[in-house]
């Protein structure tokens, strides 16, 4: 069963991240947080497909649900003060 | 006609159009449960395709929008969001502005 730290370390293979975390525990529906300076200067939409990009083919084969909020490390760092 | 023109098509000839699991009354999917309340809330007025219904469209859309989840939003032949992003703009308000731009 694929496992909220399994999905986090694929992400982060395929995308630089500042900060990441992943939650989820029935092995199918996860919620992601996921800070990344190459969100710099994109779209919501391409922020997300950065993310299934590093997913790749997992996206369609293993994991049915992936909630997503994505933010440029400028935005996390307004949000965390 | 083939799977990506039909889709184009239905995109562009409706304002508003909403792929998702299910219908509006008969959601399949808490994803597309939600898209369907979002919209519901901004008073929108959208087709609502049933990705179920046509194993064509369900793999089709993927490719249309380079996007691997449904539900999927369109504007005016736009690709929109999925549903986080749907959530996003409606809190912020920008969705509610780009939906009343099609009344």
């Amino acid at each position: 069963m694929l496992s909220a730290a399994q999905l986090e370390s694929y992400i982060k293979q395929g995308l630089p991240c500042d900060y990441i975390q992943v939650l989820g525990d029935d092995g199918t529906h996860f919620e992601a947080v996921v800070v990344s300076p190459l969100f710099t200067g994109k779209n919501m939409v391409q922020q997300h497909q950065l993310v299934y990009g590093a997913l790749g083919d997992r996206m369609r084969a293993e994991i049915h649900a992936l909630s997503m909020k994505t933010y440029t490390p400028d935005q996390w760092q307004a949000l965390s003060r | 006609m083939d799977t990506q023109a039909k889709i184009k098509e239905t995109v562009t000839t409706n304002p508003v159009v909403l792929f998702m699991k299910g219908s509006p009354k008969f959601p399949q999917c808490g994803f597309s449960n939600l898209a369907t309340q979002i919209l519901d809330a901004c008073q929108a007025k959208y087709l609502a395709i049933d990705v179920l219904q046509d194993q064509a469209i369900r793999e089709g859309i993927k490719q249309f929008a380079s996007w691997p989840t449904i539900p999927q939003l369109y504007v005016n032949g736009e690709f929109v969001g999925g549903s986080d992003i749907m959530r996003a703009m409606y809190e912020s308000g920008e969705l509610q502005t780009l939906l009343n731009a099609t009344k």
